[in-house]
């Protein structure tokens, strides 16, 4: 059992299993013991405690006595029960994202009539567990996921899994501010741009001067002073250490493999506010499961993972050597880093760090002050290396005389679901030297989607998802419901359709319905856009194999549409999974109604 | 924060009846749930600004200048509060004013304020209404308007302005401009109808870290038409420039 000690095998869980009874919980954290429960029941106290991250201490709250809580592997089709014991002197609750439950059990408290957990209480969930793949657990009140309250859940599949791993490692992201959490949400409401530090300065100026000519970027720093946006701000918060299994870059968190093998990593994006890009430098990616549920292997190098997201990927190392498990923050102020290796106590090489983003107008394609009727005879040559990824949806007609011609270095490698048929008189032929790949090595990356991707690299675009069994509800939405993505990030205020939670009317569906969400993004940011209780379908050209996502990364200036069938009752959170933005508005309530009720 | 000891009773009155009127709403929206059903509640946040705390050295009689705001509030509701004043260094107080508003977004980059001002010094002690509105301008000018009625009826009208410009993330020149305008001669304070003063400074600060900034600056204000006439009768220059250096600093 000693290789279990570091990471469970599959074929090591299934026999715990077996010996467990089919009912069996086993619970295995990297350093801990690894058990086997006889019955269907768990113990889960909340407290508070201290973390040491790289040698520096500072407060946090745990699960079950560790960060990350214990991971909790079931299998489907159990009936599972938590107990879970608060002691900490304020109300808590522990919610299970992206699976499938009574809307009691899901933990979100004002929703489904679940009330906070008061101190000294023990609350039991009990529920059955309908689904397998790769889930989270986490608070979800107050800002207690920022303070540890997070752990990795893995259910088996009842029957066969379709994908076959000799490892199966749980490696679950973070981050973590030795800030108080309240601290930080009161500096980003009194103190715009408190945390960036990278803000455009006079310097930066020159340099660009010097580069792309006065004028032009007299005429950006304009744009942006007129819309009194800032284009470097990626990401809200900084100062963070992020964290592969509770352990900083220094503390170097390890998975061993023996060449040859096929080592599953479940890798869960547990986050407050980071969007990593994350890769493994001489190791390719196959993706077999996003948020849970099985893809069709996609092969990749890289991926971007938004805040509440879960990929599982395989990964093949033939070599007797370290391998760097790589995840740089988007405003890459930082990195989380662990290795893979055939032992402990090895370091594989940290890789060159990737240029940090410069937001271009085109991430703001949707703001709802920006004119687009007057772009037209906008020179974009001023423009060099201008994103057109994030311009889905924007209305090219607008755009006469748009000169296309001078848009050289202009990188359309993202552009994959972009209708360019509804860009009548763009000569695709006039574009010389457009930039088909991607740049490579480049001291600035230009738009919120360049992650800086080395040509000849595949990065994962939610194009290439594709569920690997058919989906059974194939009819059309019967309406559409919109919704816009909003805010003031002047005053950091974040809001759904312009309302913040509970200051608008909530979204009602009708059990049964099939609808289709269009997510507008209105601001300058991505909103990892998460839905309690049900999955939805991204619509992403897969036609009858949609992947089914719990939360969707929609990139500023774009619009994503995804579709659901509307068949889990209830009164469900639907919400931006950054916690600050949940925390200062971005929540709304999607409702569930009994057929009956509507008629 | 030990602002209502700073605030003169009239002042804590008004704010006092202000702040009622926003607990009597809120405490209105609590009763439709109880609380505890609340996932977030709004965080109700505050801060207190130093924006100057300056050493002014002149021709004449040097200074000590500050320039203070702070807030208390959630998003749309806030109680703001503005401080500024001189004094000699060797001296009394010669300038003194404070103001409690009640300051309410209106949009995503403006607050309409409405309350009230109290002029410590000079003497006679002053108190007026205000209404203005505060906010940051296309371009990034942070910018506040007032208007002002004093006791007496007495209309006047201010239009302050400043600008942060980068030079590095911690380096930051900071252009400012204040025009004061009075709709009649006011003889007890010594202002005349019209412009009554320009006022343009410009400071270099380095930001330690965010809440803590050292600065050195120049500033200049300049008395216009009657006001500089009433200042020349009692023999003082219209012009002032000086050289200041202070700490800007909030929590
Ligand atoms: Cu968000």
């Amino acid at each position: 059992m000693h290789t279990a000690r570091r990471g469970l095998s599959r074929r090591d869980a299934l026999k715990l299993a077996g010996a467990a009874g089919l009912a069996g919980i086993i619970t295995v954290y990297p350093g801990r013991r690894v058990f086997a429960a006889a019955d269907q029941s768990l113990n889960l106290a909340v407290e508070r405690t201290r973390i040491t991250i790289d040698g520096e201490t500072s407060s946090a709250i745990s699960i079950g006595g560790s960060i990350p809580a214990p991971t909790l592997r079931w299998r489907e089709g159990q009936e599972v029960v938590i107990y879970v014991t608060n002691r900490l002197d304020e109300g808590t609750s522990i919610h299970w994202h992206g699976l499938l439950l009574q809307g009691v059990m899901d933990g979100a408290p004002g929703f489904n009539g679940f009330v906070p957990i008061g101190p000294g209480e023990t609350y039991t969930y009990r529920f059955k567990l309908r689904q397998a793949g790769t889930y989270w657990y986490h608070s979800h009140s107050a800002s207690q996921e920022q303070e540890g309250m997070y752990g990795a859940i893995v259910i088996e599949p009842a029957g066969r899994d379709p994908v076959r791993a000799d490892r199966d490692y749980v490696v679950l992201l973070s981050d973590h501010t030795p800030e108080d959490p309240e601290n930080v949400l009161r500096k980003l409401k009194v103190s715009e741009g408190y945390y960036n530090n990278n803000k455009r300065t006079l310097i930066d100026f020159f340099r660009d001067a010097r580069r792309d000519g006065l004028g032009a970027t007299i005429n950006d720093r304009l744009a942006w002073g007129e819309m009194r946006m800032d284009a470097t701000d990626l990401a809200d918060v900084t100062g963070y250490q992020f964290l592969v299994n509770g352990k900083g870059p220094r503390d170097n968190w390890t998975a061993v493999f023996n060449p040859g093998e096929r080592v599953r990593l479940r890798i869960i994006n547990g986050s407050a506010m980071s969007i990593f890009d994350v890769r493994i430098p001489g190791l390719p990616m196959t993706v077999v499961s996003a948020d849970g549920q099985n893809v069709v292997p996609v092969k990749v190098d890289e991926f971007r993972f938004g805040v509440g997201e879960t990929y599982d990927v395989i990964v093949m190392p033939t070599e007797d050597k370290p391998f760097t498990f790589f995840a740089e923050s988007i405003d890459r102020t930082g990195f989380a880093r662990a290795t893979i290796a055939t032992r402990e106590g090895v370091e594989g090489d940290i890789p060159e760090r990737r240029p940090r983003a410069i937001l271009t107008m085109a991430d703001m394609a949707m703001a709802p002050g920006m004119d687009h009727g007057s772009m037209a005879g906008m020179d974009h040559s001023s423009m060099p290396g201008m994103d057109h990824s994030a311009m889905q949806g924007m209305n090219h007609g607008n755009m006469p005389g748009m000169d296309h011609g001078a848009m050289q270095g202009m990188d359309h490698s993202a552009m994959q679901g972009m209708d360019h048929g509804n860009m009548p008189g763009m000569d695709q032929g006039s574009m010389p030297g457009m930039n088909q790949g991607k740049a490579g090595s480049k001291d600035q990356a230009v738009g919120w989607g360049d992650a800086g991707t080395p040509p000849g690299a595949k990065a994962l675009s939610y194009a290439d998802l594709k569920a690997l069994s058919k989906a059974k509800d194939l009819r059309e939405p019967s309406h559409e419901i919109e919704v816009q993505l909003t805010g003031m990030m002047s005053r950091y205020i974040w809001t759904l359709n312009g309302e913040k939670f509970d200051e608008g009317a909530p979204i009602r569906v009708a059990y049964g319905d099939r609808v289709r969400i269009r997510f507008v993004n209105t601001t300058m940011m991505a909103h990892p856009m998460h839905l309690h209780g049900m999955f939805v379908e991204i619509e992403n050209g897969q036609t009858d194999r949609m992947p089914k996502k719990h939360v969707v990364l929609v990139p500023p200036g774009q619009v994503t549409t995804v579709q659901l069938t509307a068949d889990e009752p209830g009164e469900w959170p639907f919400h931006c999974h950054l916690l600050y933005h949940m925390a200062s508005g971005m929540m709304t309530r999607f409702i569930v109604e009994p057929r009956t009720a509507s008629l | 924060m030990t602002m209502t000891t700073m605030v003169p009773h009239r002042a804590a009155l008004m704010a006092g009846a202000i702040l009622l009127a926003i607990s009597a709403g809120s405490a209105r929206a609590a009763e439709e749930q109880p609380p505890e059903q609340f996932h977030e509640e709004p965080p109700v946040v505050g801060t207190l600004l130093i924006d100057q705390f300056e050493h002014r050295w002149r021709d004449g009689e040097n200074s000590i200048n500050w320039d203070a705001q702070g807030w208390v509030g959630g998003d749309t509701n806030k109680v703001w509060f503005n401080a500024e004043g001189s004094k000699p260094v060797d001296g009394e107080v010669e300038e003194a004013e404070f103001q409690l508003l009640y300051s309410r977004m209106t949009s995503e980059f403006w607050d309409a304020q409405i309350g009230i001002r109290h002029d410590v010094r000079p003497q006679p002690q002053t108190t007026y209404g205000v209404i203005g509105f505060q906010g940051v301008a296309p371009y990034f000018f942070d910018v506040t308007a007032q208007l002002f009625v004093s006791e007496d009826g007495d209309f006047s009208a201010r239009l302050e302005a400043e600008y942060d410009l980068l030079i590095t993330q911690k380096l930051i020149l900071q252009p400012a401009a204040e025009v004061n305008v009075s709709a009649q001669r006011v003889r007890e304070l010594d202002v005349g109808p019209g412009v009554n003063d320009v006022e343009l400074g410009l400071r270099l600060r380095y930001e330690v870290v965010r809440e803590f900034a050292p600065y050195i600056g120049v500033n200049w204000e300049r008395k216009l038409g009657e006001t500089a006439d009433i200042a020349r009768e009692h023999g003082e220059d219209p012009s002032d420039l000086s050289l200041v250096a202070g700490v800007r600093f909030w929590f």
